[in-house]
């Protein structure tokens, strides 16, 4: 009988130690929502603080306006033409170097110190502050290369920059593939490149595509390296159409345009004295931060869309 | 023992294996493969089976650094597959292979087992078409999935899948095929579903298999090789003197003449 009650008294200690232990659950989950929402509280206040102050500007010929001496009047056509001109270029000239060189490191290249040592110049590189490329290119695409203050500057180091992540993305998304797929392939007599063309660039498709994705929408962003190179701050004109009405229908005569990019427009209005330009600098914030997450959210749909039939 | 009239299909001569690091894998194999025959290769886990069975396909020259010492030669061309001027992507032509764990491709079943004919460069639809279907007849999988051919493979049972990997296998008309623990990631009515179909394509093709399932080695293998510590200690014909044996399980080497072998194959160790 009195080890009977001993097991009950031991019971009630059991019981107390799980609530002490349970307490230290409480406490962290509360730490953590908190941490959380600082983070997110404080970008939603940034948001809807935009919003409000660009909320006036939010009309049809905020976009269709070139940027005048009267704020009321000004608008962001030319740059967001010009950004998403420098997009395109970006896009053209990191994807396929990006995905050919991660598929390269991934399916090809012999491991060993030095790919090792390629692999973290790679990784190291994504971390580089976005004003070095711009002093890069500056160097590189303008005075040597020659190619101007224009939009294939301008995309080609907005290229570079986004390059590393390209690479690392490419690369994980190839790694994700099982061993067990690869083997089946190659055990019915498939060379590498087969490999590599009919399976592993297919299976990973979703993955590179949101890095590039998400690669973008920071290029989308980068206001320091363009000011380097000598984006302009004012444009009243469009670069030349890309496409024309007479054959070939396409013309490359705005890649050498000067341009500007919505975040530097942003940043010109923002420096005015005149508080009726800020109302527009806050119209762009909201408009590239809206543009952000669409390009992210359409990355997340994009991969759930196209994992859907992969499961391993 | 083993009857001289049946003719040798391949045979590995004094081979070894060493993995990236040197660690020494197989040690001296000899032993052939009879044509249309079933060879079982048994023995503990580690006792390298499986890396034997993937020097017949060189799937060992995916990863750096693995070395192959010796010859696996197929007849009747006596072509060395291990030699360094034999493309490994010629003998996979020829070897074809089945997995432990079933990995269709995340396509539909069409492309499947129609991927190693799109390898080869066949793109005429007719000819496609009728070698899908005599391989998936072939794996008896046809009847079950006929009218679902363009679905996605992965929606097949785990058995389904299995036969569909052996659908994709058969479709190139290979001279070997190698099967790596085929039943071990499946249950019991799928498995005999596959050693059935082992039986069958007998007929066709010689089989080399891997298995942790003596009685499996004793259902369908014709002759059954137990390795240990990467060296062949016994081969012999599976079931040359059955009807002397009591037990299932002896079966798989009637009378084995070393201890080692005994020991395993009566559930001592292993």
């Amino acid at each position: 009988m009195s080890n009977q009650a001993s097991v009950l008294d031991n019971l009630e200690e059991v019981r107390a130690m799980i609530r002490r232990h349970k307490f230290n659950d409480y406490v962290f989950s509360i730490i953590g929502l908190i941490a959380l929402m600082i983070g997110l509280l404080t970008l939603l206040t940034l948001f809807v603080d935009l919003v409000m102050d660009g909320y006036p500007r939010f009309t049809f010929e905020f976009l269709s306006e070139y940027p005048s001496r009267r704020a009321a009047h000004a608008g962001l056509l030319s740059a967001w033409i010009g950004s998403l001109l420098v997009m395109i270029v970006t896009f053209l000239s990191a994807v396929p170097m990006g995905v050919a060189a991660g598929l390269y490191l991934e399916e090809y290249a012999p491991k060993n110190w030095f790919s090792d040592l390629i692999e973290i110049n790679v990784t190291n590189l994504a971390g580089v502050p976005s004003i070095v490329y711009g002093l890069l290119a500056l160097g590189l695409f303008v005075y040597i290369l020659d190619l101007g203050q224009s939009i294939l500057t301008a995309g080609l180091t907005l290229g570079l920059l986004i390059l590393p992540v390209v690479i690392v993305a490419t690369r994980e998304a190839v790694r994700g593939i099982p061993v067990a797929i690869r083997e089946a392939a190659y055990a019915v007599g498939a060379t590498k490149w087969q490999v590599v063309l009919h399976h592993v660039l297919h299976y990973s498709f979703g993955g590179i595509l949101t890095g590039v994705i998400i690669g973008m929408a920071r290029a989308l962003g980068e206001t320091a390296p363009l000011i380097t190179i000598g984006a302009l701050t004012f444009i009243a004109f469009l670069p030349p159409s890309p496409i024309t009405d007479t054959p070939p229908f396409l013309n490359f005569e705005w890649l050498s345009s000067g341009f500007t990019v919505m975040p530097i427009q942003m940043f010109n209005w923002l420096s005015r004295p005149d508080h009726a330009f800020h109302m527009n600098a806050a119209a762009t914030g909201a408009l590239i931060i809206v543009v952000t997450l669409l390009m992210n959210g359409t990355a997340i749909w994009l991969r759930y869309r196209i994992r859907k039939n992969i499961k391993w | 023992m083993v009857t001289t009239s049946t003719p040798i299909k391949a045979e590995s001569r004094d081979l070894n294996f060493y993995y990236n690091g040197g660690h020494k894998a197989l040690k001296g194999i000899t032993m052939p493969l009879y044509e249309k025959k079933i060879t079982a290769l048994i023995g503990p886990s580690g006792c390298g089976k499986s890396t034997f069975l993937r020097c017949f396909n060189r799937m060992h020259d995916l990863y750096p650094g693995n070395r192959y010492d010796g010859q696996i030669i197929m007849h009747p061309d006596n072509t060395n597959v291990l030699a360094n001027g034999v493309d490994p992507i010629e003998v996979r032509m020829r070897i074809s292979m089945v997995f432990q764990k079933p990995n269709p491709f995340p396509k539909s079943i069409y492309e499947n087992v129609a991927y190693g004919l799109r390898v080869r460069g066949e793109n005429n639809k007719r000819v496609v078409d009728d070698k899908v279907e005599e391989a998936l007849k072939g794996a008896a999988l046809w009847d079950e999935v006929k009218n679902r051919l363009h679905d996605l493979a992965f929606n097949l049972s785990g058995g389904q899948q299995q036969r569909l990997c052996i659908a994709r296998a058969l479709a190139t008309d290979p001279e070997i095929m190698l099967f790596d623990e085929p039943t071990s990631a499946l249950d019991p009515i799928a498995t005999a579903n596959i050693e059935e179909l082992m039986s069958e394509l007998r007929n066709k093709l010689t089989i080399l298999v891997v298995t942790h399932n003596m009685q499996q080695a004793a259902r369908v293998s014709d002759y059954t090789a137990y390795m240990y510590l990467g060296e062949l200690i016994e081969y012999g014909d599976t079931r040359s003197e059955e009807h002397t044996s009591e037990l299932q399980s002896q079966d798989v080497i009637p009378r084995p003449t070393r201890k080692e072998t005994e020991d395993y194959i009566t559930g001592k160790f292993g």
